[in-house]
């Protein structure tokens, strides 16, 4: 018996109450707890992402209960991938999370960050379609908390529309998981993908609607237009480090549609033909669409980001909705840059506001502006897809795949075009806050004697914190560096979902046959 | 020296300058000079290779899944090219060091140039196309990061940004181009492509892959109508300048022309498309030029029309324009860079690059005087200077060269722009250096020191001797260079300055004399040139950038108006639209079940249900009666659930429903009264009609799931069947709760404890601002109750708690086998002690508490926590459960269940959330002067009895 494939999640598990119990009111043991355990943790998922390397696929029955009838987890390539990105972009977050002090501006932030990173690790172990439920009301629940993490009237506001909007995915959820279980009397994924595939062809409009009503629960975690409306709002408000761990949480939609739709309903499963095809993929053209132009038309830098966000996951989810396993790969290899450059820049653009406040605006110079300058520059390459970071690779990759789909000089004109937008926003904010601040003369700059409504309270630790942003770009270039090993990691990746039949009988050992 | 290395130097060398700048300047300078020489010599260990028709190759796999792999070759062009970077790059470095000012920081430039100079290397030496994009991109954004090196300049930062903008653009094209010629070859190596011209020219998709490459090209090397980025990013250091616009930048577009020609040229497509462009480029480029009063400007422009002619050249076709091409790419390097130093060196002695400023200046800088003499000489195209050699054979070539069905058109636009090129190289010597002495110079002028002419003057004996001895200097290099861009033999050639009189002699006699007379007349001309309207490319650029953030702002701001309203009806117009298409698509088997009679019990029921849910529609603007309202949803619905022998379900439903209504009536405490209507009539109709579809559908979708069968056997069957043997319990409600699906369970007792925290945390955040100001000073808006703790109620709580607390007891023990449980025991225990907040008040409550309810939270999750992983020291899963009977006398036997233990997990996390978010909501109430003293309260502090006769709860009783 395995034991360490649940040890990711039982750990914050435990981590986060013994804060909330014994150290909720000393901040540096909280701090050192914190670290620590998100340092055991990234071990962990190095260690299960070799054991997932070989291609076999484990599962760990809870309760001992036989699958499907209890739940079961799955480490595959794809969860052990998701669980290490997730590990890996903790601990840089957390380190920035302390350097800025921004985890002592409210209370609970490392309880609730563990809580978090449980959530998110939980959802991409299970193997059951009702406990990914439960995951996920945990990782939402917690980002509540992390969300609205040091209130202020705006956060506020925008962590009721979080809530409000992401509660009605949750109502969704159940609804589609109600609909599923009524047709096939199961929740066990591997079990659903084996009932699925034996459905009868005269029956099946329930299933379509629950498979359907699924996707759209998912989409609305990965922001595809039109249901990204709680994004932009909500990330540019939340505490910019929470926003950067929050990279990992729309993965977490575009990861279940990875996992559901190649598993569950694959492309050749006949049952529901033509439900996600016809749509997600200029849905997500749409998306990217709407991220770059939201980004070239964004007056503040959190506002900026966020909508970089949404046109990365555009492109991610591009690649996703191909269904093919070339788009399957180039997905996985985007996702894993994409979590780090939307993260890298969520940090940045904390930087940002710390020192000078939201807009994007010329003022005086800020301290450490070269440094900042120069990671914002990168971070920017890196977002726009432009070489030589990975995100070039990624794009490159996406648009090979999309060679063979009928959409392909749609998908490369919207792409393509995409960037230049891309391009020219974040060219123009990097030009009006780094570069225009020096024509400013610190003297009769109007801002700089009104009393500001930023917090300025001085960083405890500022190294700490450019080291957390270096460790974010340190992976992002890995990734270029390493794109061969890396691609062909994604591409046995994809190998193995687009083999649901392992999978399948990995969890149910031939129980039902 | 391995190809690898050379591409690699100028990247590790690029850390040194910024990090040596500390150490000074010239420490700083010194390093990106070695840095460069290295790279050079390395270069030139491989020249007799190259010239021996060896192609030097280094291949490193680095993306092989994608066809992106670290290949370097270097043949004759690439060798010609790089030897222009990084030699030039050199004097560059060499110039700058004495140009660039204390205030400019230094280290910050070397590293940017080095960055570029090893992208620009990288492009020419890349043998894979994928590749070099990335190195072309790379020259985008660190020309970017050069051009707007004076961050303090608008021109630097807007010539920057447009520079970036159209040179980027270009690139993404270029992506799809070389994306698609990768596609029809099946490889993206350079050295495969280059072998397969029939292939590329012979398919389809070779006129779309000919454009996107070309719009790349084109961008990049400053064609019609993308040259107007050029100009503007003059606004850079004039080092940047002379590198990036005679050597590098704008050449790597004319490079990689010159790289595909083997392949894309020979087509009427290629023809047409690129010598067109080119000789449009060209004549533009030259008349712009002309009239041009900033010296940069002026040469900037000149430079655009000498990329045309190249690019003129290397769309002819013919082996023999490739081969002038390629002699016209040294020549023009060697002076236009000799120019743009000598530009900047009259900037930094004068203060001005104003021409209309200057005059005069042959006795006061003799030796600037004389190196740009000669390179405008050699730039108008006079002999014996390398200009006029490159020249000649250009305008031999347009000579045979037939345009549409004309001979005369290609030949006669190139002598005008000839004539036009020799007329502003005439005025750059004329109106700077020649005239009187001025007295109105913004500083004294006078000649550099050595450091800044060096260079320059270097150049110009290069373009002295090249001029004089072609063959000698650079006959086999330009014959390896062009035989590598032809891909094959060439035709013989010499290059010498005679070539007796013929056609393109008398063309450059008519041009030069031509060009003298549009100088005389230039004071005419100009006034007619500025009475002209042209359209200005700048506002152009800004207008369509800035019409874009415009256009981008209002489609963002529209879209994402912040009204969370709009955001949920267009989730679920959409839901409702997909999900109706799912279902329409799909088919449909008849129902499986018979509707069942309905009692009248149900009936009753569901009047209330549907009745008080259409009450709450109306009314919902009364929040106390809305609440009122949710509770009786909530009763009948726990009812339903009792009717429909779900007792576990009823249970948990009226608690939660009790624990809920009570948490949001310490809610509505503290919001308005009303709702206030903020929506129109219009708008609110079209919500109830979206509410009223999206209604029906979930319960069409209810209905239909209701009266068919499962498709397939369900899983709970091997529950019912296994939950007393296995699971040791037989409440199969409970079994799956705390085991089966414990870990479901485990999840959500974690939810449930978040949201407590959530709820704490919140409260501290709102009473830490400046809202607690206004919570303290709160008025009740209606006259409060003259009892805040009634008398009965606080005997009834406090009688009832132990009761309470010994049912919740009882309903935990007996969860496992009848209903019950822990979750509703801890709702039970929580009401219990709620009930004790809500009559005795919360002040008195808390003096009382002793554990606090973080700590029950916590420790609720960490015995469940704990409880399954007491399975592992049996080499048993998480959570897995394990049961015994126990016989204790004079007890029953009785069971004893892990999952018990795991139960109280639940118990205790359930209650402690419950009591947190209660405890939490409550102290917004807590306002000062709020009394504990109370005829029922025993606070046994309190040291004198209240007095009848003041005791005045009305006044000051809680909120």
């Amino acid at each position: 018996m395995n034991h360490l494939i649940i040890a990711p999640i039982v750990l914050p598990a435990m981590l986060a109450p013994f804060i909330i119990m014994v150290i909720r009111h000393h901040l540096d043991l909280q701090r050192i707890f914190s670290v620590a355990a998100t340092l055991i943790l990234l071990g962990i998922a190095f260690a299960l992402m070799g054991q997932s390397l070989g291609g076999e696929i484990q599962t760990y029955e809870l309760g001992d209960w036989p699958a499907p009838f209890g739940i079961v987890l799955v480490l595959d390539r794809l969860s052990a991938l998701m669980v290490l990105l997730t590990s890996v972009l903790a601990l840089p977050i957390v380190l920035y999370a302390i350097g800025s002090g921004w985890d002592k501006r409210g209370r609970h932030f490392h309880a609730l960050f563990h809580f978090q990173i449980m959530g998110v690790i939980g959802a991409f172990l299970t193997g059951d379609a009702f406990n990914l439920f439960v995951f996920f009301e945990v990782l939402l629940i917690a980002s509540y908390g992390l969300m609205t993490h040091a209130g202020g009237t705006r956060r506020l506001r925008a962590g009721v529309q979080y809530v409000v909007y992401n509660l009605l995915g949750s109502t969704l959820f159940l609804f589609a998981l109600g609909t599923l279980y009524a047709v096939t009397g199961t929740l066990n994924m591997a079990d659903l993908a084996a009932r699925v595939a034996e459905m009868p062809p005269e029956d099946t409009a329930l299933l379509r609607v629950g498979a359907v009503l699924l996707l759209l629960v998912f989409a609305v975690k990965a922001a595809l237009l039109p249901l990204h409306f709680w994004l932009p709002l909500s990330y540019a408000n939340a505490p910019l480090p929470v926003a950067a761990l929050f990279a990992i949480m729309t993965k977490v939609g575009a990861y279940s549609i990875l996992r559901m739709y190649t598993l569950v309903f694959g492309p050749e499963v006949a049952a529901t033909q033509g439900l996600v095809e016809d749509w997600l993929l200029p849905a997500a053209m749409l998306t990217m669409a709407a991220g770059a132009i939201g980004i070239l038309g964004a007056r503040e830098i959190g506002r900026l980001v966020a909508f970089a966000a949404i046109a990365s996951m555009g492109t991610l989810l591009i690649a996703v909705g191909l269904f093919t396993q070339a788009g399957t790969t180039a997905a996985i290899y985007y996702m894993v840059h994409s979590t780090f450059a939307t993260a890298l820049m969520f940090l940045v653009a904390d930087m940002v506001m710390e020192r000078r406040g939201p807009d994007i605006t010329p003022h005086s110079p800020m301290p450490q502006s070269g440094l900042i300058a120069s990671l914002f520059f990168v971070g920017a390459i890196a977002l726009a897809g432009m070489p030589p970071l990975s995100g070039f690779i990624g794009k490159l990759l996406v648009l090979q795949a999309s060679w063979p789909a009928p959409e392909r000089v749609a998908i490369w004109a919207v792409v393509l075009i995409g960037s230049f937008v891309t391009i020219v926003g974040l060219a123009r904010a990097g030009s009006l806050i780094f570069w225009k601040s020096h024509a400013v003369d610190p003297q009769t700059d109007p801002d700089t004697d009104e009393p500001t409504e930023i917090d300025t309270a001085p960083e405890p630790y500022p190294g700490l914190t450019f080291t957390a942003a270096f460790a974010l770009l340190a992976g992002l270039i890995a990734l270029t560096i390493f794109a061969g090993p890396a691609s062909e990691f994604a591409s046995a990746t994809a190998d193995q979902l687009f083999n649901p039949d392992r999978y399948i009988e990995a969890v149910l050992k031939g129980a039902e046959k | 020296m391995s190809l690898f290395l050379i591409v690699a130097l100028p990247f590790l060398g690029a850390v040194f300058p910024a990090l040596l700048i500390r150490a000074g300047r010239n420490a700083c300078a010194w390093s990106a000079g070695v840095t460069s020489a290295l790279a050079f010599v390395g270069l030139m260990i491989n020249l007799p290779a190259v010239l021996r028709g060896e192609a030097v190759t280094a291949r490193l796999d680095w993306l092989p899944w994608l066809g992106l792999n670290a290949n370097f070759f270097l043949d004759g062009l690439g060798f010609l090219f790089a030897a222009l970077i990084l030699g030039i790059g050199l004097l560059i470095i060499l110039y700058a060091r004495f140009y660039l000012s204390r205030e400019d920081p230094m280290g910050q430039f070397y590293t940017y140039l080095l960055l570029f100079q090893g992208a620009m290397v990288g492009i020419v030496l890349s043998d894979n196309i994928l590749l070099l994009l990335v190195f072309w991109e790379l020259t985008s954004l660190s020309s970017f990061l050069l051009i707007g090196y004076w961050k303090h300049l608008p021109e630097g930062r807007q010539g920057a940004r447009m520079a970036l903008a159209v040179t980027g653009s270009g690139g993404l094209a270029m992506i799809a181009g070389m994306l698609i010629l990768g596609h029809i070859v099946g490889s993206y190596d350079l050295s495969v492509i280059l072998q397969n011209k029939e292939l590329i020219q012979a398919s389809p998709l070779y006129l779309p892959a000919l454009i996107l490459i070309l719009l790349g090209c084109f961008t990049k090397s400053a064609q019609f109508p993308f040259h107007f980025w050029l100009p503007h990013a003059m606004a850079a250091p004039t080092p940047v300048s002379a590198y990036l616009h005679s050597a590098t930048m704008v050449k790597a577009g004319l490079f990689l022309l010159a790289r595909m020609w083997p392949v894309l040229a020979g087509t009427p497509e290629w023809f047409y498309i690129v010598a067109t462009t080119g000789l449009i480029t060209m004549l533009l480029g030259a008349v712009i030029a002309l009239f041009k009063d900033d010296l940069k400007a002026l040469l900037a422009f000149s430079t655009v029309s000498h990329l045309g002619l190249i690019t003129m050249l290397l769309g002819f076709g013919t082996e023999i324009a490739a081969i002038a091409a390629i002699f016209h790419i040294i020549n023009h390097a060697t002076f236009k860079a000799a120019l743009f130093m000598s530009a900047g060196i009259i900037d930094h002695e004068t203060g001005t690059r104003d021409i209309k400023r200057l005059g005069g200046l042959r006795h006061l800088m003799p030796v600037t005087f004389t190196i740009a003499l000669i390179a405008s000489l050699s730039m108008a195209g006079l002999p014996p200077l390398n200009g006029f050699l490159s020249k000649e054979m250009m305008l031999e070539e347009t000579v045979h060269t037939v345009w549409g069905h004309s001979h005369l058109l290609v030949p006669g636009l190139a002598l005008l722009a000839a004539l036009f090129s020799a007329a502003y190289s005439f005025r750059y010597i004329a109106h700077v250096f020649l005239g009187p002495k001025r007295s109105d110079y913004p500083s004294p002028p006078h000649d550099p020191p050595v450091g800044l002419w060096l260079a320059p003057a270097f150049l110009v004996v290069l373009v002295v001797t090249i001029g004089l001895n072609a063959q000698a200097m650079v006959g086999p290099l330009v014959k390896v260079a062009a035989s590598a861009v032809t891909g094959g033999e060439l035709p013989y050639f010499k290059l010498k300055l005679w070539h007796g009189f013929n056609t393109a002699l008398l063309m450059s006699t008519v041009a030069t004399i031509g060009g003298l007379i549009l100088l005389i007349m230039h004071g005419g001309l100009e006034r007619v040139w500025n009475a002209m309207p042209r359209p200005e490319a700048k506002t152009i650029f800004d207008t369509v950038i800035g019409t874009l953030t415009q256009v981008s702002r209002v489609i963002t701001d529209t879209l994402h108006n912040g009204a969370i309203s709009r955001y949920a009806m267009i989730f679920v117009v959409f839901t409702l639209a997909i999900a109706s298409y799912a279902y329409f698509t799909g088919t449909m088997e008849l129902p499986t079940r018979d509707v069942q009679d309905a009692p009248l019990l149900p009936i009753v029921a569901w009047f209330c249900l549907i009745s008080a849910t259409a009450m709450l529609t109306f009314l919902h603007r009364n929040r106390q009666l809305a609440l009122v309202l949710i509770g009786v949803v909530g009763l009948i619905v726990s009812l339903s659930f009792n009717f429909l022998s779900a007792p576990d379900l009823a249970m948990t439903q009226i608690s939660v429903e009790v624990v809920s209504i009570i948490l949001l009536l310490l809610c509505l405490n503290f919001l308005p009264k009303t709702t206030p209507v903020d929506s129109s009539l219009t708008i609110r109709l079209r919500d109830a009609v979206i509410a009223g579809v999206a209604g029906v559908g979930s319960a069409a979708l209810i209905y239909a799931v209701m009266i068919r069968d499962f498709s397939f056997p369900t899983i709970s069957e091997f529950h019912l069947a296994n939950s007393y043997k296995g699971g040791g319990g037989t409440n199969v409600v409970n079994v799956i709760l705390v085991d089966f699906r414990g870990f479901d369970t485990f999840g959500e007792i974690i939810v449930l404890g978040i949201a407590a925290l959530v709820i704490f945390a919140l409260t501290e955040a709102v009473l830490a601002s400046n809202v607690r100001a206004y919570l303290l000073n709160r008025k009740p808006e209606w006259p409060q109750s003259g009892d805040a703790h009634p008398l009965m109620m606080v005997v009834v709580t406090r009688v009832m708690m132990p009761i309470a607390l010994m049912v919740a007891a009882y309903i935990f023990f007996r969860g496992h086998n009848l209903p019950g449980g822990g979750f509703i025991a801890g709702l039970v225990a929580a009401i219990a002690f709620v009930m004790q907040y809500m009559a005795s008040g919360f002040t008195w409550a808390a003096e009382r508490q002793r554990i606090f309810y973080h700590g029950v939270i916590g420790s609720g999750v960490l015995i469940a926590a704990a409880t399954g992983m007491g399975a592992w020291f049996n080499g048993l899963p998480f959570l897995t459960s394990a049961f015994g009977y126990v016989h204790l006398t004079p007890l029953k036997e009785f069971e004893l269940a892990t999952a018990a233990l795991f139960d109280l997990g639940v118990f205790l996390a359930v209650l402690g959330a419950v009591m947190l978010a209660l405890e939490s909501l409550s102290r917004f109430a807590w306002q000062p002067g709020m009394v504990t003293e109370h005829a029922m309260d025993i606070n046994p502090k309190r040291d004198d009895p209240p007095d009848p006769n003041t005791d005045q709860p009305a006044s000051e009783g809680e909120a």
